[in-house]
């Protein structure tokens, strides 16, 4: 796994646009201090003023976001409102501040020897994958779902991506994982799968891949409070017991976890225990 | 700004409250420009504990109108874990190390003051009372038997400044302040987490892993205040403040409670160099009412 090191402390990136993508926004923001991060890193996120004072009172702590783009001091994030912080970060206008800290955790490493990479995504979590295959230049298989076809607008921030959608308005009716199997049952022996989305499906790409022996790396999500590993908060299970996601993740070997219920169950909704994203 | 704590002589009252602040983890994530700019005068580590100890299950947190509750389970590598993997790293550190430990027993308690007391690489350490004493099912710390009784168990086992951490969740934290001084503590450290809890929105049932957890925040800092001023009147010894602080204004209001010291946690949380910021503009409110 590929890890960047982060400046010290929190800072301030001036937001310079801000763009509708369905039921997405994708914001970007000037960070001339910041080094540019390895495509599965995440950044902590608040925004400068009027962070708080949504529904409960809420937000309060930051937000967990990867990266989407990066490159010559300008960081894009992709946002979809869940919750009081995710609205608040995506009313960002341009000249507003975001404030950061990042990138944080460990990115994705390339495939194995002999292998191509095969990227899997599901909602806003197609957000570290858009990185990862302008990486990867190209070579890179992608299939992607979403719930309907507000949502699969996303797909157009990916190259050459399959889309699946949950009612069938755009590309195949059903789920990424019904493509996934189909692209495994014809060459499971010659990729290494990168994935990243809800929990649900993470948890059938990792039961998947692992059935069939196919190499993953899962880009995870977490209730997170601080992101460098200081609250203990944000542990998922694995064979070697509780690791903190944001140490010696986001993104961990299919192999490493320990089950159904790494993966996690997310209520849905920007819970306190489910705002990674 | 220098003050002196206990016998230790520090660059500026700002430390981190225990739990909210890995060195280790940190130094991971923002390389030596941790360790150049150290956002504390000292640091406090996790709580040590006898045996490994995973943690609660996730999750393991729940945001509330102007913090949060953790229900974590005091998760690390023990003691042994610990000074053999964390010590060496942690004596590194250009400030004092103030270990916190606890024990599920006075035995337990004094087996992790014998471990500490002697190494030179330990400037002090932080009694984290908050747990049952399986013994006898009270919390060491709600109690000023109890916690006499550990005091006094203890107190003989190391030269090194003791410092208990109390919890809020006490009926008579003052009493348990004057106990702790009697017995021959050197200082106490306050407040701990709220007790606190959350449901799931949708299932009703309790939303943490550990059923309850902890408050902290600035939900807690008027909790906070309250507690620093009722034990600053009813001991001598010095206090370490800590609740909920976010700014300078936050560290003088505990020190003109009572406190000497004061700790950062939760905002350590979303700005990891919020020490620095504290730090800064403590001292400039002081260098103001000197004037």
């Amino acid at each position: 796994m590929t890890r960047v090191t982060a400046p010290f402390g929190r800072r301030a990136a001036p937001v310079t646009t801000r763009e509708e993508h369905g039921a997405y926004v994708v914001i970007r923001c000037r960070d001339a201090e910041g080094p540019v991060p390895r495509p599965g890193q995440f950044y902590m996120l608040t925004a400068g003023e009027r962070w708080g004072g949504g529904e409960g009172e809420r937000p309060f702590l930051p937000r967990a976001f990867s990266v989407l783009r990066a490159g010559a001091g300008e960081l894009q994030f992709l946002i979809e409102d869940v919750g009081p912080g995710t609205r608040r970060l995506g009313e960002l206008e341009p000249g507003e501040r975001l404030l950061l800290v990042g990138p944080l955790g460990n990115g994705f490493s390339p495939p194995r020897e002999g292998r191509a990479p095969l990227l899997v995504g599901g909602g806003v979590g197609i957000a570290p994958l858009a990185i990862w295959q302008d990486e990867l230049g190209g070579r890179a298989t992608t299939l992607l779902g979403f719930r309907d076809e507000s949502h699969a607008h996303g797909a157009g921030l990916l190259k050459g991506a399959s889309v699946a959608t949950d009612d069938g308005t755009v590309g195949h009716h059903g789920l990424v994982t019904e493509l996934l199997e189909d692209e495994l049952a014809d060459r499971g022996d010659e990729v290494e799968v990168y994935a990243c989305g809800p929990p649900a499906m993470l948890e059938a790409v990792r039961a998947i891949c692992t059935g069939r022996s196919v190499p993953a790396q899962l880009a995870l999500e977490s209730g997170m409070a601080c992101g460098f590993g200081a609250c203990f908060g944000c542990v998922v299970p694995t064979v070697d017991g509780y690791v903190r996601l944001c140490v010696e993740g986001p993104v961990l070997d299919a192999a490493e976890l320990a089950g159904a219920s790494s993966v996690g169950s997310s209520a849905g909704a920007e819970l306190p225990g489910a705002f990674r994203r | 700004m220098s003050v002196e704590f206990c016998g230790l002589e520090l660059e500026h009252p700002i430390i981190n409250a225990s739990g909210t602040f890995d060195a280790i983890a940190a130094h991971r994530a923002f390389g030596d420009e941790l360790l150049e700019r150290f956002p504390f005068a000292a640091f406090v580590s996790k709580t040590v504990t006898v045996a490994p100890r995973q943690g609660n299950p996730p999750p393991r947190l729940w945001e509330v109108a102007g913090g949060l509750i953790n229900s974590i389970g005091l998760p690390n590598k023990g003691v042994y874990g610990y000074l053999e993997h964390d010590l060496p790293f942690l004596a590194a550190l250009p400030v004092p190390l103030i270990v916190n430990v606890m024990g599920f027993s006075r035995d337990e308690v004094a087996e992790l003051v014998e471990a500490f007391g002697e190494r030179p690489e330990v400037a002090a350490l932080e009694l984290n009372v908050s747990c049952p004493n399986v013994e006898t099912g009270l919390i060491m710390g709600a109690d000023p038997d109890e916690t006499a009784r550990l005091i006094h168990r203890v107190r003989p086992l190391t030269g090194k400044p003791l410092i208990v951490k109390l919890t809020p969740n006490a009926s008579d934290p003052p009493a348990v302040a004057n106990a702790a001084q009697d017995a021959g503590a050197d200082g106490v450290s306050l407040i701990n987490t709220v007790r606190g809890m959350a449901l799931h929105p949708k299932t009703g049932e309790p939303w943490l892993g550990g059923v309850t957890g902890g408050t902290s925040g600035p939900a807690v800092r008027a909790i906070a205040l309250a507690q620093v001023h009722a034990v600053a009147q009813a001991i001598e010894i010095p206090i370490v403040g800590m609740g909920g602080v976010q700014s300078g204004r936050d560290a003088l209001d505990l020190m003109r409670a009572g406190a000497t010291l004061v700790a950062v946690g939760t905002e350590s949380f979303r700005d990891p160099a919020a020490g620095h910021r504290v730090t800064s503009e403590l001292s400039e409110l002081l260098a103001n009412a000197a004037v």
